[in-house]
Order: C-alpha cells, then sequence, then structure tokens
C-alpha cells in the first residue's frame, strides 16, 4: 500500500531529484569551503604581520603589544600546559564515565546520570569563568599554598571539566553503538563483562572513543572566556611542571581580550590574526592526526565485518 | 517490513506535527515583537534620534548612567552605550560607526592622524576626572607607599611586601589589560613616573586581569596581591593605599578634594571625542554632561567631577 | 554455585567500583554548581528580571534584552546552520562515495568541530563584519555562530542517518522508489530523533557562546530591542561576562539571576534534546 502511494506520486520527477541531489552535494561539500574560507581569511590578515615585525621579536619570550613586543613563545607555551593538564583531568574521567554509563550503570541511571553530565557541557563557560574566579581560585590559593590561585592549574580544571562531557557523550555514544551481539558472543564464550568491556566493546567503539578525546582537547584548547576569568594572563613563558601553578596567558584569552581595542590594519591586529592561524593549525594538526588513526581504524574493522 | 515502515511513519508525522506547532509559536512570537515595535517606531510625534557611543570601560558605567537620566529628561534621544576599550572607541569613531568616543586616554598621534585621512576630525571634551586608588587586601598592614616603591614593585625590583616594611609574603601584582585606558595612563605616570624617556615595563609576571572586578574579586580574598584601579571601582572590601610623590613627601589618600587641588599624584582626566564639532542633539548631550545636575552623577559614581 | 569469586571476577568489581567512583566523581560537581546558581540566582527571577529592561547602571531592572537577544542569534544561526548542516549530513551517509574527496570533507568538519570558538570570532570579524560590511549585527553573529555548529549538526545528524538500517534503503529502492524518496519518506523519519538531538546541541552551544560574539553582534547596553537583522544586540552570556566583570557594586542577586537564566535557556534545550533521544532509543526496532 505505502511503497504503491510512494512510487505513484512522485515518479517521473527526475529534474527536481535531480536538483535536490545537486544541492545536497553542495552542502556536503560546504564544510572544505568553510574550512578553506577561514584558513584564507586568517592567512590574507595574519600575513602582514609577519612582513611587520621581526621574526626575532615573534619568537621572543616577551609578549607587550603597546610598547611592540609581539613574542607569541610565551602564548603557545600557555596554551600547551593547559591543553594538557586539562586533557589529564578530562581523559580519565570522561572516559571512565563513558563506559561506566554505557555498560555497567543500569538503564535508568544511565538515562539519569547522561543528561547531567550533559549539563555540563550546556554550562556556559562564562558561568564557570565566574565561578572559577570567585570559588575555586581562592581556595586553590589556599590548599597549594601559591602566591595566588589564578594559574594554569584553576584553567587546566575548568577547561577539563567543559571537556568532559564532550569526551563523556561522544565516547558513550559510540560504545553504545556497537552491536548487543558482539557482547552476547564474547560473554556467551565465558568472558566476563569486564574483559567484554576491554576486550570486545572498547576496541569496536575505538574510533569512536578516539574522536571523543579530540574532541574533548579542541574543546580544551578553544576555550577562552573561561582561561581569561582564571588564569591571571600573565605572559610568562612555561618551562617546566612548576608553571603549572604560577599564572599564564593562552593565545585564545590573548585574542579575546585583545581585539576589540586595536585598530583595524595595525600591525597589533595583523599579529593577533598571526596568532588565529597558530591557533588553527595546531587544531589542524590534532585533528589530522586523529583522523588518520580513525581512517586507518575504520578500514581494519571493515575486514572483521564483511 | 511495510507494516514496520507505517509505524515509523505515523511517529514521523508526530515529529512534524510538533515541529510545525514550535514554527508557529516561534512565528507568532516574533510577530509580536515586531508589531510591537514597530508602533513606537510610527509614532510620528516622536521622531527617535540615536547617539551610538562606545569606548573606555573605565567610563562605560558612567555613560551609562548618564544615558539613562538624559533618556528622563529627553526620551525623543536614544543613547547607545558600548564598552570595549578607550582605543575601540577612537578607533570606531574614526570608522564613523560613532558619535561619540569614550577615551580614559588623550587620543594618540596616530589616531588622530588616522582620523584625519578618513576625513573625520576628532574634538576633545573633558568629561569628568579619575583618581587611580592603589589597592590591597584588608589584612595588608601596609598603610602607604611612595610612588618610586609602587613603581619599583610593578617592575618587579621588589617582590615581597617585607622590602616595602610588611609580612614576608611574595607581592601578586595585579593589573588591567593593555586594552585599557587605565593600564596606560598607569604604565606612563607611575612605573616611569611619568619619564619620557624611561622604558620599564610591567614585570612579566603581572597578572593582567580583563576587569575591574576581577582585580577586585582577588584583592577581596588575597593578602599577597596589590592592585590599581579607578576610585569608582574602590569598595570598603579593599584597602586604600596613601600614596606620596617622594619619600618625605606627605601621604594622600584619593579623593574628589585631593584630586581636584591636584595633592593626589595619580590621577587624570576622561574624555569624550566627537567627530568634528558637535552639532544638534549630541551638543545638546555634552553641554548637559557638563552641566552641574549631570557631574552630581559622577560623584555618585565615585569619579571627580570636573569644576569650571 | 560456588561463593569463591574468581580472580578475574575480583578484577571486575574493582574495575566497577572505580569506573563508578569516577562518575561519581563528575557528576556530582556538576550538580553542585547548578543547585548553587539556582540557590543564589532563584531571589532575583521574577515578571521584571525577565520582562525588563536594565536600571540603574544594570544594576536594576530586568535582562529582557539580552534574552530577546540570545533568541534572535539562536534563530538565526537555526536558520543557516540546519539546512545546511542536515543536507551536508544526507549527502554524507546516502550519497557520498567512499573516495578522497569524501575523505577531505570529513577531515573539513573535524577541522571545524576543532576550531576554537575564539578563532571564528576573528573570522567572522575579517569576513562578516568588515569585509562584506555587515558591521556588528545580528546577521554577523548568527552566520559566525552557524558555521562553528555546523559540525555538531553534521555529525550528530550523520550518525542518525546511518544508524538507519541498510534493509530499509534496499526496500524502498526495490519497490521503486527513487533515491530522495527513500530519504525524505524513509530515512529522514527514522533518523529524525537523531538529526533533532544533534540540532539541539549544536544551537545550545550557539546560545551558550561568548567568544565568537564579542567582535561580532554584542553590546554592552542598547536601550532598544534591535529592529533588524543589521542591528547590534545584547546577549545573555556576554551580559552575564559584563556584569560579573565590568560593573562595579554589581548585587550578586542579579549576576546569578542572569546566570540562571542562561543555565535554564541552555538546559532546557539540552533537556529537549536528551529526551528526544532517549525516547528513540527505547523505541528502536532494530
Amino acid at each position: 500500500m505505502k511503497s504503491k502511494q510512494i512510487t505513484g506520486k512522485e515518479s517521473g520527477s527526475s529534474i527536481r531529484e535531480f536538483l535536490i541531489t545537486a544541492l545536497i552535494k553542495a552542502a556536503g561539500y560546504s564544510a572544505i569551503l568553510f574550512v578553506g574560507m577561514i584558513f584564507f581569511f586568517l592567512l590574507l590578515e595574519s600575513f602582514p604581520a609577519l612582513r611587520e615585525v621581526e621574526l626575532s621579536n615573534l619568537l621572543s619570550s616577551r609578549w607587550y603589544p603597546i610598547e611592540d613586543y609581539y613574542g607569541v613563545l610565551p602564548l603557545v607555551g600557555g596554551t600547551l600546559i593547559i591543553t594538557i593538564g586539562a586533557t589529564l583531568i578530562a581523559l580519565p574521567f570522561g572516559i571512565g564515565t563513558a563506559i561506566y554509563l554505557s555498560e555497567i550503570a543500569p538503564r535508568w541511571l544511565r538515562d539519569t546520570l547522561k543528561p547531567l553530565v550533559e549539563v555540563l557541557g550546556g554550562l556556559p563557560s562564562v558561568v564557570l569563568g565566574f565561578l572559577g574566579m570567585l570559588i575555586l581560585s581562592p581556595y586553590l590559593r589556599i590548599w597549594l599554598d601559591i602566591p595566588t590561585g589564578l594559574s594554569a592549574f584553576a584553567g587546566a580544571i575548568l577547561l577539563g571539566g567543559i571537556a568532559i562531557p564532550t569526551v563523556v557523550t561522544v565516547a558513550e555514544d559510540a560504545l553504545d553503538a556497537v552491536p548487543k551481539s558482539y557482547r552476547d558472543a564474547s560473554l556467551a564464550i565465558g568472558a566476563t563483562e569486564w574483559q567484554t568491556i576491554w576486550r570486545v566493546t572498547l576496541p569496536a567503539a575505538r574510533s569512536g572513543v578516539l574522536t571523543a578525546v579530540m574532541l574533548g582537547i579542541g574543546r580544551a584548547i578553544g576555550e577562552t572566556m573561561t582561561v581569561m576569568m582564571v588564569t591571571g594572563n600573565a605572559p610568562i613563558l612555561p618551562t617546566g611542571l612548576k608553571n603549572l601553578f604560577s599564572p599564564v596567558r593562552t593565545m585564545t584569552a590573548t585574542i579575546a581580550a585583545e581585539m576589540g581595542e586595536v585598530a583595524n590594519s595595525s600591525t597589533h591586529y595583523h599579529v593577533l590574526f598571526l596568532i588565529g592561524i597558530i591557533l588553527f593549525l595546531i587544531s589542524l594538526a590534532v585533528n589530522v592526526a586523529a583522523s588518520a588513526v580513525v581512517f586507518r581504524q575504520k578500514k581494519s574493522q571493515g575486514h572483521i565485518l564483511s | 517490513m511495510d507494516f514496520l515502515v507505517s509505524v515509523q511513519l505515523s511517529q514521523y508525522n508526530l515529529y512534524v506535527q510538533n515541529i510545525k506547532r514550535l514554527l508557529v509559536l516561534t512565528f507568532i512570537i516574533l510577530l509580536a515583537g515586531c508589531s510591537g515595535r514597530g508602533i513606537s517606531a510610527q509614532d510620528p510625534s516622536q521622531q527617535i534620534k540615536i547617539i551610538e557611543n562606545k569606548g573606555s570601560d573605565t567610563i562605560v558605567n558612567l555613560a551609562l548612567a548618564w544615558a539613562e537620566e538624559y533618556q528622563v529628561i529627553d526620551p525623543t534621544v536614544q543613547l547607545s552605550v558600548t564598552g570595549g576599550g578607550s582605543g575601540t572607541g577612537i578607533a570606531a569613531l574614526i570608522n564613523g560607526t560613532v558619535d561619540l568616543a569614550n577615551a580614559s586616554r588623550r587620543i594618540k598621534e596616530e589616531e588622530r592622524n588616522a582620523a584625519l585621512e578618513n576625513g573625520s576630525d576628532p574634538v576633545e571634551f573633558v568629561i569628568a576626572r579619575d583618581a587611580i586608588a592603589i589597592i590591597v587586601n584588608l589584612e595588608n598592614p601596609i598603610e602607604h607607599l611612595t610612588l618610586q616603591q609602587i613603581s619599583a614593585i610593578y617592575s618587579g625590583a621588589i617582590n615581597n611586601w617585607k622590602e616595602v616594611g610588611g609580612e614576608d609574603r611574595p607581592i601578586v601584582r595585579l593589573s588591567r589589560e593593555t586594552n585599557s585606558g587605565t593600564h596606560v595612563y598607569f604604565l606612563e605616570e607611575v612605573i616611569r613616573l611619568g619619564e619620557k624617556d624611561n622604558h620599564t615595563l610591567f614585570a612579566q609576571n603581572t597578572l593582567l586581569l580583563p576587569s575591574s572586578e576581577g582585580i577586585g574579586a582577588e584583592i577581596r580574598q588575597n593578602p599577597n596581591a596589590i592592585g590599581y584601579d579607578g576610585l569608582g571601582y574602590v569598595t570598603d572590601e579593599m584597602k586604600v593605599i596613601g600614596v606620596a610623590l617622594a619619600d618625605g613627601e606627605p601621604y594622600i589618600f584619593p579623593s574628589a578634594r585631593t584630586v581636584n587641588n591636584d595633592q593626589y599624584p595619580i590621577a587624570r582626566d576622561l574624555y569624550m571625542y566627537t567627530n568634528g564639532e558637535p552639532e544638534g542633539v549630541i551638543k545638546e548631550y555634552l553641554d548637559w554632561i557638563l552641566s552641574s545636575e549631570a557631574q552630581e552623577i559622577v560623584t555618585e559614581l565615585g569619579f571627580v567631577p570636573i569644576t569650571k | 554455585m560456588t561463593m569463591k569469586l574468581s580472580a578475574r571476577q575480583h578484577k571486575q568489581r574493582l574495575g566497577f567500583s572505580l569506573l563508578t567512583l569516577m562518575t561519581f566523581l563528575t557528576v556530582i560537581p556538576i550538580i553542585g554548581v547548578v543547585i548553587y546558581i539556582v540557590y543564589l540566582g532563584f531571589p532575583a527571577i521574577n515578571l521584571e528580571f525577565l520582562t525588563g529592561f536594565p536600571r540603574e547602571g544594570m544594576r536594576d531592572g530586568g535582562i529582557l534584552p539580552a534574552i530577546i537577544g540570545t533568541f534572535y542569534l539562536t534563530l538565526g544561526t537555526a536558520i543557516f546552520a540546519v539546512p545546511l548542516g542536515i543536507g551536508s549530513a544526507i549527502y554524507l551517509s546516502e550519497y557520498a562515495p567512499d573516495n578522497r574527496a569524501t575523505k577531505l570533507i570529513r577531515i573539513a568538519i573535524i577541522n571545524l568541530a576543532g576550531i576554537p570558538s575564539v578563532v571564528y570570532g576573528l573570522f567572522g570579524l575579517g569576513l562578516f563584519v568588515l569585509f562584506l560590511g555587515f558591521g556588528t549585527s545580528i546577521l554577523a553573529g548568527s552566520l559566525t555562530l552557524s558555521i562553528m555548529t555546523l559540525p555538531v549538526i553534521i555529525s550528530t545528524a550523520e550518525e542518525a542517518l546511518r544508524a538507519v538500517p541498510q534493509a530499509f534503503r534496499t526496500v524502498s529502492m526495490s519497490v521503486g522508489a527513487t533515491k530522495w524518496q527513500t530519504i525524505r519518506k524513509i530515512i529522514l523519519p527514522q533518523a529524525l530523533p537523531g538529526i533533532l538531538t544533534g540540532v539541539i546541541l549544536g544551537l545550545e552551544r550557539a546560545a551558550g557562546e561568548t567568544a565568537p560574539i564579542l567582535f561580532t553582534v554584542a553590546a554592552f547596553f542598547l536601550p532598544s530591542l534591535p529592529n533588524s537583522p543589521l542591528d547590534a544586540t545584547m546577549a545573555l552570556p556576554y551580559h552575564l561576562y559584563v556584569i560579573s566583570t565590568q560593573v562595579p557594586g554589581m548585587p550578586i542577586k542579579i549576576q546569578y539571576g542572569t546566570a540562571l537564566v542562561l543555565l535554564v535557556f541552555v538546559l532546557s534545550m539540552n533537556l529537549i534534546a536528551t529526551t528526544i533521544r532517549s525516547r528513540a532509543r527505547a523505541k528502536r526496532q532494530w
């Protein structure tokens, strides 16, 4: 009945079919267009910076743009140290929570907890920064006995928190998408649930879990308002783990704090775009590396499934 | 399979129905919003004029208070107030996107040149004065500092409170971001002591906080911290330090009186810039700002009114 | 049944406890934060707060312009991002051949997802505000936000489309339906809950973001509601940033009240999305 209706009503409208297909195809390719456009624009606006500022200045360790000190290394270092800290927090907690929710928790608990974790992802970063500034950083100062709680560590904790929901959501979806038959088979041949999780479910969902981690790291690198409010923003070049407990300035916070001020097309304006493109390239590198793994994984999985 | 498909389809229809309802609702809200505004905009007796006002974060709260008050005095003028920093406001004035730029510093030579190139000619008005208070935590026993000591603290020469007679604690330096006019003023007049060829910089580990409130929040709870901010931002949860021009000179606390009789050494003018000589509603507004009525609001907000 | 647990069961117990602990360590602070904000923000909520304009230098009155602004921005984002995102997802799941070009699209999407929000802000400033001359406006902000939300929508929607069993397609095509008919009448309905979840999660992110709108739309204070897509607007996240960091003597009630409104706005979207998903999961028959 139903199928007859479908064919009867719309057969012969091949032009429409063609147009729609073309539109869909265009939409499909739009992502490449946008990435290209973003890259092009950042490049265009940052190129003059390379001409106007000497390389030795750009690679110095002093960032003080109103006096023409444009050393970007402290900013890159600040972003790196916070991202590493945040990843160390988000990775175990994120994946652990995802496994618990998908494989261990009873259904009602999962259906309660997963939305709750996603709430954290929904918490606007301004709200977290606000709480971090007023509550977290004072306690950090007292507990860790450091001169000020406005530090890379405060940023790492909050960014870890911001990355966790992304990791949990995507990883849990990936685990959930593993067919039940895989688990049944594993249990049937006598494996414990724990073994099934580690030897069957997790490997089967590996690409999704990896994507989850990468997306989480991406969110940590890119987070702006929170770090601006809790890390103190002092452009000190981090030289070791001890800098985790001192103030740092990230690339994102620098752009957000200074872009509003600069005159269009000034040197400072172009240098901020240069920082933008550095951020862009870092996320590009991270993601291309990740997707290379994902694609390789997909291929080998294909062999198993077919 | 056929059955399955039709079951799923009925679910789909349910979803579609819900979406349609949602869309209709959105549309109604939008229409209501538009028509509401449409009526007020079409009222012929009240031709609304808009003044765009943008710039210094130091001034933004003052500008906002003025704007609100002026709305009552002349309802036909609407003031749109935005912060972003002195440079932002001046840049916008140069680009012709605002009518009034707020600045907590004088317009720079290169900005004036850029403006002239763009065919605009910024005219300057001093609209209020501001004292910059040096603030510390209430627990900090320090009562006063000389300008030289403050300079040495912020340039990184002094790193512990005991070097200026306080407790044995590390000093945590707080500053506004570099886009703030207050930051630039502090660098030139305090850290460099007003000397033109002095190129001292902020110590590299100075915390650059994006806002006055950020400084306030840290000062309130951290006994290691020292900060500076416009007098208008000081609350009684922080301690204001008396400042002396040099060793042996009297220590002065910031207030309207000590600013206007030039006793307090860290005070500056606050400015508004117009594009060319102001005319019409903009002139009326500026005249009102300089009136004693508007200057009372200056006092209320903790700034220093200009004395004529 | 032997009462003695084997070594591997011990291991399992230990592992499960560890994971449980981790989950609760993750969840409890979230509940704490939400309760804290509700507790401090709730006293501020009344009709005037939700429907009035700010007064007394934003220390009193309401936050209507910010609420409306965020609503417009979310709507604007949806207008651009939803058709494009779903179209792209359909292409990837139903049309795209397994070749280099498709691989490139995937890499591009992953990259879009990874680009920091503040870089979107830069891009929006460079392209929409300055180059195309939209000025700081709802249009510029919505376009910026929609490119930012695109990857979320595409990847969630694609996943939902892919999850529809191949048999559905085969059956539909075998009874003579064209590819588009199959997609529209069979695949899309099946995948709709998943797609909706993705759309809402994407928009939720757009509604809560501050960095991309810093230079593209947000205004500190505006006396009137925006009249056209070319006007700047206040927005909840930026307003919260402003009143929690820029205005002295701000009553804490107003700050947490605004945080609460933003939270409710964002979380209700989240709730809708997760409800749709869990319902769909419960009903799934394959």
